[in-house]
């Protein structure tokens, strides 16, 4: 098991020491000039080659590459071009609100995935369960950021009941950044009416974010269900004369839920990408509206930033799904 | 040549087992839909210019924002250009995505996955390392920063989604060729004198190809749906290109009152995904006899 662990945290390293190396070498031959992008095509040259110099940007690839990863080494990520600040703070002020959003959605989409895949598989073959799997592949069809569009006109707009983008409404006072998360931030300082509004806020988002997860969690818990309802000691648990829901619930689900726990655990890294989508239609403070602004904007530091964050949060996710199925089923051995 | 024997007679099966997995597909009503609707797309893709009532980068002001109507069925957008023309159009557009971007990955990912498996030792190491450099990226991730530095283009996106997709195929690829290395006609190959060469052009690719075409199929709904959605946030085809994810995001500024811009080609790419996944999904209860129904 230990050298399990040791081996797999080292191969998660060599993983991420590529990611550092993809990510320097794209973000360098992104054509166009960042300088140029800020300082406007009228700046005098000895302005525009003086901030090269100051951004280290004269010297050769090879030596800023270096220079880059030193810098890493010592937690300085560098400075954004387009916020003007280290690009560190530009993620801790980010990071929190896309955690939340996604921890959110994997919370909804776990829940009611493993309802819906008890429910069909319990009724499987049923027209119950084939309706669920129609539509479940409808939802795995549409495009995250039109369904935020669509919920958004219809919930917000037409209907009014759901308030519209963003985290809060304009008009309610933000409570005292503890966490960065506004749900956490409000119950601290107990103002219920700021964490009413938040909660409103992250509805629709946390839905659209979690609709994929929910489908693959929802058909990974039927296939997983079917398989351990058809065990034997199902049928000896139903002879004893246990209620069907005992049964369900604590004899099936149980032994069910280890392939489970794994797709949620992949998803909750994947949301990641979602994020990417959900953040720029609901107009998020997010990690995913970050990169892309960054992306636009040319923004070397920040793109390396925010892209070896997210691998980094991707990787660990697998990494801890990887162990999780270690610790959770004994009949797995490591060599 | 007996090995040559023993190949037909492996291949023949082969052929017979692919005819048994297309029968089975057929007869799931959900796979047949699937293939239904992806069939409708192709035939719009070919004949778009032929029905479509105009051409989808015509601007006509006068008529601009219009509400879908006779003249203009889903309605016309903000330069008065047809929607429905546009979306007619973008079926061709979505559809060179997904199947080109199929091809590169495959192109890419088998090749390096068989020699990767093939010879083992230092070559597999460097080349699973490297995939997994890849795979520590979520696919859309990736694709954004390479769409960006190559500049972002209909061609560039195809480009970006492949080199994100590759790795996948290639861990295929290799599984598929670790297990068929040991197999006895192989090993007879290698015995009877047989170059590397050949033995993995004519015993080990035939072997491998079709797996990995069926994963490539399988996940063609999602290579169109990263594909709309770099479009989307500006990383893709540009305007005035009629692709569909562009096309939603210029509709959103008019989203409240002209729904019909953002709409139709949702629901168009909704659609299309929709036909991939049916048939995915048929395609995988025949290869996966536990997922089924009935039991």
């Amino acid at each position: 098991m230990w050298a399990y662990l040791v081996r797999r945290l080292l191969l998660a390293l060599v993983a991420i020491s590529g990611v550092l190396v993809i990510v320097f070498f794209l973000s360098h031959i992104i054509p166009g000039d960042p300088i140029a992008a800020i300082l406007g095509p009228q700046a005098p040259d000895y302005v525009i080659e003086d901030l090269r110099h100051r951004w280290g940007l004269d010297r050769p690839i090879p030596e800023q590459f270096v220079r880059f990863v030193g810098r890493l080494v010592r937690g300085d990520l560098g400075t954004s071009i387009a916020t003007k600040r280290p690009v560190i703070s530009d993620l801790r002020q980010f990071f929190p609100a896309t955690i939340e959003l996604a921890t959110t959605a994997i919370i909804l989409g776990a829940l009611a995935g493993l309802a819906v895949g008890i429910i069909s598989a319990v009724a499987h073959g049923s027209w119950l369960d084939h309706t669920v799997r129609f539509l479940s592949l409808i939802g795995l069809s549409m495009p995250v950021f039109w369904l935020g569009f669509i919920l958004l006109l219809v919930f917000y707009y037409r209907l009014g009941v759901l308030p519209g983008p963003g985290q809060l409404d304009i008009f309610i006072a933000r409570p005292p950044s503890v966490t960065g998360m506004i749900l956490l931030d409000s119950l601290l300082a107990r103002d219920f009416v700021a964490l009413r509004n938040a909660l409103g806020h992250l509805v629709l988002p946390a839905l659209v974010l979690g609709s994929h997860a929910l489908v693959g969690i929802a058909r990974i818990t039927r296939a997983s269900m079917l398989e351990v309802l058809g065990q034997d000691y199902i049928k000896v648990a139903r002879a004893k004369g246990l209620a069907e829901r005992t049964v369900i619930l604590r004899h099936a689900l149980k032994n069910a839920l280890l392939p489970i726990i794994t797709v949620i655990g992949i998803y909750y890294g994947g949301l990641l990408e979602g994020a990417v989508l959900t953040e720029t239609v609901f107009a998020w403070p997010g990690l995913g509206r970050y990169a892309t602004s960054a992306i636009l904007s040319q923004d070397f530091a920040a793109i390396m930033g925010v892209t070896i964050l997210i691998a980094l949060i991707f990787s660990l996710a697998n990494l801890v799904v990887d162990l999780a199925y270690g610790f959770l089923n004994p009949k797995i051995r490591y060599e | 040549m007996s090995s040559d024997v023993a190949i037909a007679r492996i291949l023949a099966q082969e052929r017979a087992r692919r005819q048994q997995l297309v029968r089975r597909t057929l007869r799931n009503p959900l796979s047949l839909a699937g293939l239904i609707i992806i069939g409708l797309l192709l035939v719009i893709a070919v004949i778009a210019p032929v029905v479509a009532p105009s051409n989808p980068l015509q601007t006509n002001i006068a008529r601009r924002l219009e509400a879908p109507s006779g003249d203009y069925p889903f309605g016309t957008d903000q330069l008065g250009r047809d929607v429905f023309s546009r979306i007619l159009y973008g079926a061709r557009i979505s559809l060179r995505i997904a199947i080109l971007t199929g091809m590169i990955a495959t192109v890419i990912g088998a090749p390096l996955g068989i020699v990767s498996g093939y010879f083992r030792g230092r070559v597999d190491d460097l080349l699973m390392r490297l995939t997994d450099m890849f795979m520590a990226f979520p696919r859309l991730i990736l694709a954004m920063a390479i769409a960006a530095a190559l500049r972002p283009t209909l061609e560039n996106v195809i480009i970006a989604i492949s080199l994100a997709a590759w790795p996948a195929y290639a861990r295929l690829a290799r599984s598929v060729t670790l297990a068929l290395r040991e197999e006895n006609f192989v090993e007879a190959a290698r015995a009877l004198g047989a170059s590397s060469l050949r033995v993995l052009g004519r015993h080990i690719f035939p072997g491998v190809i079709s797996p990995v075409v069926i994963q490539v199929s399988l996940d063609m709904g999602g290579i169109i749906l990263t594909a709309a959605g770099l479009g989307f946030i500006g990383f893709g085809a540009q305007p005035p290109t009629p692709e569909w994810g562009v096309m939603i995001a210029e509709g959103r500024n008019y989203i409240t009152s002209q729904w019909w811009l953002s709409t139709f080609p949702g629901i168009a790419i909704a659609l299309v995904v929709l036909g991939f996944n049916l048939l995915g999904d048929g395609i995988r209860d025949v290869l996966d006899p536990r997922l089924r129904g009935g039991r």
